[in-house]
Order: structure tokens, then sequence, then C-alpha cells
């Protein structure tokens, strides 16, 4: 049995319900055993270290502090979340005089114990292909997916490690253990716009759109996501009643393929409808 | 030491390079130009400096130019370039840094970045966590673009995404001496 401390984030509470709802319960239908980390703050997002480097570190290092006295690893949901934790655990390990600095600030001494770990990560290389196996009850046939890796759970490499920054596959190995059409593709890892989604819509439309559009291209009947911003970005920023493929959390597909019960309730959430897609598949009753 | 630079000849301040250089630790005079990063930009089509004339701007010692552009405060730090860069320069880092410094220059900034990643300090220091539905509500005030993307706004409350109740960090003390005490070992730090 897996025991970890959870890290939930401010966007998983929001825009992101649906991404936390279903990871609890893949995670649940694992018997991992985890426990929200006591208290925990904002990890900085995209925005802490653009005003301040420093501070785009101190804010996630509190949260390894709380962690370190649950005396458990780090299990994180948001690809930004991951990024900014991985980033303070990696500079608190590595940079010793960035390390006093960042202690000094939190108030902490890290002993280098716990480390932080991505779902995706945990899921496609510390669960064996078969534990899925014998929970697959629904297997995804006739689903034809693009993985959407994004920006913050590859890169840089440095940070996060886990898989290739420029043609990532732990996400495409989980969904082809659900029985899911992975089609290759090209936009893997290429930015949704990010925050620009906010400051300019304009901007991320036009991102949005190649990506849609070379999803598409590539046979795809949906495409598959791991990060809050990048769910909300691919679906929101499209152009308006235009349709087009509808997004999943990888979480969510998880859950399908091992048939939770509460998969529907999230799916009704999205901005874009996929229940129909899955109806024409006999992926639902 | 003088530079024909796009709006005529002007000086090089050779210190910038070395000031940049020391606070992001960046091997920025590397850079031959290869220009890796910038067709594997994302965002570049809307950069006024392509990402490698930023570094070029930089080596040059054109403080002004560089600070005052909008292409730091376009860039989304996806790293896509930091990956590619065969001289090892995280521009990303770079760009940090260029930022903090626009910042203090106090001169004017391009676009609307900067008064975002303000707002979402400043709720992480009020509240410790960041509630999505009042910092779009609080930028776009101070935008003045109430009404764009009121419908968007309404439809993440019918499905449930923006919790009216913002949640908050209990400890709330902890979290601001976390920023108090960054004040105190940086000069000065600024929000807003």
């Amino acid at each position: 049995m897996m025991r970890m401390s959870y890290y939930p984030g401010c966007s998983l509470e929001g825009t992101g319900k649906e991404y936390a709802l279903s990871a609890l319960s893949v995670c649940k239908a694992f018997g991992f055993k985890l426990t929200e980390v006591e208290d925990w703050n904002c990890c900085g997002g995209l925005s802490a270290n653009k005003v301040d480097p420093t501070l785009g570190l101190a804010l996630p290092a509190r949260n390894l502090a709380r962690a370190q006295n649950a005396g458990l690893d780090v299990l994180v949901t948001c690809a930004a979340c991951y990024n900014r934790l991985r980033s303070a655990e990696y500079a608190l390990r590595q940079g010793p005089k960035q390390a006093r600095m960042i202690e000094n600030l939190v108030g902490f001494s890290f002993n280098k114990a716990i480390k932080v770990y991505s779902l995706l990560e945990v899921l496609s290389q510390k669960v064996e292909a078969r534990e899925f196996k014998v929970r697959v009850k629904r297997p995804l046939t006739g689903l034809r997916v693009v993985c959407y890796y994004g920006c913050l759970l590859v890169r840089p490499p440095s940070i996060t490690g886990f898989d290739n920054p420029e043609n990532p596959t732990s996400m495409d190995e989980l969904m082809t253990r659900l029985g899911a059409e992975v089609r290759p593709w090209s936009y893997k890892t290429e930015c949704c716009g990010a925050m620009h989604s906010v400051i300019n819509p304009g901007l991320t439309e036009a991102l949005v759109a190649r990506l849609l559009r070379m999803a598409q291209e590539a046979g795809a009947d949906a495409l598959v996501t791991a990060c809050p911003l990048c769910h909300t970005n691919l679906e929101m920023r499209r152009p308006r009643r235009a349709g087009g493929p509808p997004c999943f959390y990888f979480t969510e597909l998880v859950a399908l393929a091992f048939d939770l019960p509460e998969t529907l309730s999230w799916l009704s959430r999205h901005w874009i409808e996929p229940v129909s897609l899955l109806r024409r598949l006999s992926l639902v009753g | 030491m003088r530079v024909l630079a796009e709006e005529g000849a002007v000086e090089m301040d050779l210190g910038f390079l070395a000031e940049v250089r020391e606070q992001c630790l960046q091997p920025i005079e590397r850079c031959f130009h290869c220009q890796k990063c910038t067709s594997g930009c994302y965002l570049s089509e809307y950069f006024d400096y392509a990402p490698n004339q930023v570094i070029r701007l930089v080596q040059f010692g054109l403080r002004e130019q560089v600070l005052k552009s909008a292409s730091i405060w376009l860039c989304a730090a996806c790293q896509t370039c930091a990956v590619r860069c065969p001289n090892g320069i995280s521009i990303p880092e770079v760009m940090d840094v260029l930022r903090n410094m626009a910042v203090a220059a106090k001169g004017p900034v391009a676009g609307n970045a900067r008064l975002f990643h303000g707002l979402f300090v400043g709720d992480i220091r009020r509240r410790g966590r960041v509630n999505e539905a009042l910092l779009l509500a609080w930028y776009k005030m101070r935008t003045r673009q109430l009404l764009a993307d009121l419908k968007e706004g309404m439809i993440l409350l019918r499905k449930g995404k923006l919790p009216l109740v913002p949640s908050r960090v209990k400890d709330r003390k902890e979290v601001r001496r976390i920023f108090r005490r960054l004040e105190e070992t940086k000069r000065r730090y600024i929000i807003r």
C-alpha cells in the first residue's frame, strides 16, 4: 500500500474540481492512503516566480516543510503545482546557498527525506501494468485520443525528469493500458498559453485553435490532459459554438475504464460536453 | 562604445550584461544566435524582440530597449527554449531577472502581465491561497473590462467551478512572515 502526502492546490478547488475528484477516486481504487498536506498554501502558481524568483521557491517550500513533518512523499496532481514544488525540492537539494535562503525564509531545515511526485509519474511508473489490467472493467475500445502533456509536467527535465521533455510517453502508455487508441502527434508539449488566457485571451485562442486542429488532423476524438490550466484553456478558449474534440483529464479516463461510479458526475462539469462521444462509442450506458 | 540599434546609434551599457549574468547565473555570453530558441518558441510571433534578440540586447548592453520590451512580459516560461539551447542558457531565467529589473527601474512596463502577477501574489499574501473567481474579478475590474468573460464566468459558476467562499490558510501569519523576511533580505519587493 502506498502512503503519501497529497497536495491539492488552488485550481483543484475551482476550475479543476473534476480533476481533483477523479484523481482521489483513482487513488482510492488503487488503495493509496493519502493525507492532505496540513494547512497547505498556494505554490505561487505561474506568478510568484515572475514577481520574485526567491518567493517562487519559498512559497512551495512551506508545503515541503509540512510534508516533512508528516514524513511522507508528496503527491501532486496539478502540473503547475508539481513543477513549483519540485523546483523548491531541487533548490533545497542542489543549491546550498539558495537552500539556506529558502530555509531561512520559511523557518525550517530540509532533511532531504521526502520527494515530490506527480500523479502521472506514480500511476505510470510506480503502479505495474497488471494492477491496471485487473481493474479495467470497461476497456476504452474505439476511443481515439491524443495525449497533451503541456509544459510544466516535463520541463525543464532537470526539475521534472520522469519523462522525455520532447516526446513524453507516460500518459500514452497509461491510455494504452486502458484500451484506448493513442494517436501519434507532435504537439504533446506545446504551450496552451498558460496565464495569457486572462491577460491576452486572443493570443491563447490562437494557440488553442492550432492544438485542436492538429489533434483532429491526427485523427483523435478527444484530448487527454494532466493540468487544470491546460484543460480550461483548451475548452474555454476555443471559438464559441465551434465544438471540436472534447477534453478529458487522464484520471477521468482511468475512472471510466475502471467503471468507478462517480465518473459521469465529473464529466457533467466539462465546458465541452464529452458524454455524447462516449455514448456513441458505447462507453457509457 | 556605441552600437547601431533600431533607433540609431546608442551607447552600450557594458555593465548591464555582467549585472544580468550575476543575477540569473546563466552563461548569456555563450549565445551564438543559432535561433533554435526562436524557431521553437510558440509565442515569438507576438514578441517585439525574438528570444535570441532579447539575449542579443543584453549582450550589447542595451538596457533600456530590453527592459521596456513586450517580450519579457509575453514569455510564458514554457521552458521549450531552455530544453533546446545548445549552450545551456535558460532564457526563462534570464526573463525572470529582466522582469525584476524592469519593475525596479520603475519605468513603464508593457501589457497587463505585471498587474496580473501582482494581484495573484497579493491574494497569496492575504489568504495564503488563490481564489480564481476573486482574482479574475479583481483583474477585470482593474483593467476595466468587466464585461469580457462575464458569460464564461457565469458558466463556471453554474458548473460549481468557482467556489464563492475563498479557501484560506489557517496559519496566515506564517505565510506573511515569508513575505516580510523576503522584504527584509531584499531591498524592496513590489506588489501592485
